[in-house]
């Protein structure tokens, strides 16, 4: 049922898989469709400038200051989830992250675990990890629900299905789902969903979320989400297990109002989400529900990179609420399947080549026109234009010792390099300028008539008979 | 060397970049009201509201026959109340003669899952406050009023005390010192379960209660 691990070099392809959403003007409807519509939510929620950029300013404050004091948090957050008896366990690549979870799984000989909403969990890839070793994993998220069904992957980090119409989703149900009717009504698809899920919810053995904001003072895991499967997968079967990249901490309760105002507002225009969970410990003696066992996997994949430059660690601030997405002019367009990453869009660009490495991701960070629109929108003030400049320098000057970054030149090209050296020599030289131009109106017919890229859309680029020099020289 | 090891050691071999630490109670202070009960009340029925939950002002007295009325409305004829709540007593106590099953938890869920999900219409709780600024209902549940109460009936009834209704998710967590005491889960609830998954079309009822209804105690409506 599952989609193929996507470990392969999203780079390569990027251009047909962009055209051919590009081509397909259902697809493109879809996503401009519902990006025009999270924008126009998310602006119905900052009427007020003044608020809007204080509430950034103290975003980005808080979430800078926490990585400031990152490895001192991590350790006070273990301490105190240790404390109220969640367990910690630590994962510096997707593989070990995925053996310590289909480790708690078969410790109980679990046969189902039901997914909240995890972008971690599809970047480790654990639904393939999960089946690969005969474990079931369901995800229950509606969106998520609805991609596993049709055996593809998350388009947006917050609306997973937003490429699917509500007939594709219909059909998908009538076929996938025994004794379903075709119905394209979005209610009766809803219901169909829930009924199925509740089943699957009551048979469980282990349930798996993300997190949003781990707080290390109060050893507490917080959860935000709209649909109530979050809560289902994490106070119904027996065992939960909280999955989290190790950035997402904060030192203080009082730092979560700001955040959380942010992220719902930001991601899809609501003052708040209609659930906002906060886990502290198992069920403790007594207490009649909740899991017996808490788990928390810290996953690092990639992040001690960004965290070890001081301009890169910018990175970590995200609280991963799409906004950027939604802004951006490239992901309106080629939606998100087209960047092949976990991550797609402004954020899945600045992110995904410290998971993947340059090699696979060299050109990610050229799919921008730098408008600028996802640094504008960000709730914590990521400099997202500024990072893709820095990575399209990582990924395309010469390789060097000690690089910021794996797979530093791996872009790097000898000829374009020597061609843009010489550019820089003749323009720096009024001599050699005046014999270039001059050799180019005389020789102009040499011009090839297909120029790469630029001919596929534009007429041949040909020096004019005469410059300028010369014209302004004959009118005296 | 462990995993856990490695991670911090390299986090440590970063340069340590300390930054000034942020001053959240100033932000607030500076961008949201303080207001009276009345108009806090005002605001949180809007915004919860605005959620598609259901408001109504009731007293100490009414509270009782408009959760009759309630359930009524929907023919419902059976409700999972607390035992050892003032509230879940006083249902106990006056319903069931006006019948109206109520069923209580009073065992592990793993008793009575199956019934839970497949039996269990509806549900009451007390809310132990609320938020005017988002509408929004915060329970901690316990022993006596478990976390499943809230999510699992199709039908989730609150009562609210409106004198206990906080400015700001903020003010809640300081007025009350949260940091100090959290219990196993604390929740904050804004209406009742939805999805916008398929099409960005709005859908209630998505894995939680399909029907939120807050009964409102007090006299500032």
């Amino acid at each position: 049922m599952n989609a193929q691990p996507i470990h392969f070099k999203p780079s390569e392809g990027f251009r047909d898989r962009a055209k051919a959403v590009v081509d397909n003007p259902f697809l493109r409807q879809s996503f401009r469709g519902a990006m025009d519509f999270l924008m126009s939510k998310r602006a119905g929620q900052f009427p007020d400038v003044e608020e809007l950029e204080s509430l950034r300013t103290l975003g980005e404050q808080i979430r800078q200051y926490n990585l400031g004091k990152l490895p001192e948090l991590l350790v006070r957050l273990e301490e105190n989830l240790t404390r109220n008896g969640i367990q910690v366990h630590w994962a510096e690549t997707p593989d070990e992250a995925n053996e310590i979870i289909l480790g708690i799984c078969k410790r109980v000989d679990a046969k189902l675990m039901v997914k909240g909403k995890s972008m971690v969990s599809e970047e480790i890839e654990l639904n393939h990890a999960a089946e690969a070793a005969g474990i079931g994993a369901l995800e229950s998220d509606m969106g998520e629900y609805i991609v596993q069904l049709a055996g593809e992957k998350p388009s947006h980090i917050i609306m997973p299905a937003i490429h699917k119409t509500k007939e594709e989703i219909a059909k998908l149900f009538h076929e996938k789902v025994p004794g379903v009717e075709y119905t394209d009504n979005v209610d009766a698809l809803i219901q169909i969903g829930r009924k199925v899920l509740r089943e699957k919810f009551l048979e469980a053995d282990i349930g798996l979320s993300g997190v949003n904001f781990a707080i290390a003072e109060t050893g507490t895991l917080c959860l935000v989400e709209n649909e109530g499967n979050g809560r289902m997968c994490t106070t119904t079967p027996p065992i939960h297990v909280a999955i989290t990249g190790i950035e997402k901490i904060v030192e203080q309760l009082s730092h979560v109002p700001p955040l959380l105002s942010l992220l719902t507002r930001s991601a899809t225009g609501q003052n708040i989400s209609t659930y906002f969970n906060m886990i502290s410990s198992p069920r403790k003696p007594g207490e009649k529900d909740g899991p017996e066992e808490v788990h928390l996997v810290l996953l690092d994949n990639g992040r001690s990179q960004a965290y070890a430059d001081e301009q890169l660690r910018k990175t970590l601030q995200c609280i991963r609420c799409g906004a950027c997405m939604n802004h951006c002019p490239v992901y309106t367009r080629i939606g998100g399947h087209a960047y092949g990453t976990t991550y797609p869009g402004p954020i899945g660009k600045i992110i995904s080549p410290h998971m993947l490495g340059l090699e696979a991701t060299a050109t990610m960070a050229t799919a921008s026109s730098l408008c600028g629109a996802c640094g504008e929108v960000c709730p914590v003030k990521i400099p997202i234009p500024e990072l893709l400049m820095r990575l399209r320098e990582e990924s395309f000057s010469a390789p060097h010792p000690n690089p910021a970054m794996r797979g530093q030149g791996a872009g790097y090209n000898g000829l374009v390099s020597f061609v843009w050296r010489a550019w820089a020599t003749v323009y720096r030289s009024p001599m050699l300028y005046g014999l270039a131009t001059w050799a180019g109106s005389r020789f102009s017919w040499l011009m090839p008539s297909s120029q790469g890229p630029w001919t596929t859309v534009r007429t041949p680029l040909k020096p004019a008979p005469k410059r300028l020099r010369d014209m302004l020289k004959e009118r005296g | 060397m462990s995993a856990r090891d490695r991670i911090l050691a390299k986090l440590k071999a970063a340069p340590n970049l300390p930054k000034p630490e942020p001053d959240v109670a100033a932000w607030f202070a500076g961008h949201r009201p303080v207001e009276n009960t009345a108009d806090k009340v005002a605001r949180f029925r809007k915004c919860i509201e605005f959620a598609h939950a259901e408001v109504h002002a009731v007293t100490a007295i009414t509270w009782l026959p408009k959760l009759r009325e309630v359930l009524a409305a929907r023919q419902i004829d059976k409700l999972l109340v607390a035992e050892e709540t003032p509230h879940g007593n006083a249902a106990l106590d006056e319903l069931p003669p006006q019948g109206i099953e109520c069923s209580t938890y009073d065992m592990p869920i793993e008793a009575w899952k199956t019934e839970m999900f497949h039996a269990t219409p509806a549900s009451l709780t007390a809310a132990r406050a609320a938020i005017a600024e988002t509408g929004t209902l915060i329970l901690w549940p316990d022993a006596k009023e478990p976390r499943l109460m809230s999510l699992v009936p199709p039908v989730h009834i609150v009562l609210l005390d409106s004198a206990k209704i906080y400015n700001t998710f903020y003010e809640a967590t300081q007025a009350e010192g949260w940091k100090d005491s959290l219990p196993t889960n604390a929740l904050l609830i804004s209406g009742p379960s939805k999805t916008a998954d398929i099409q960005v079309t709005l859908a209630y009822g998505a894995h939680g209660p399909k029907e939120l209804i807050v009964l409102l105690m007090g006299d500032e409506q």
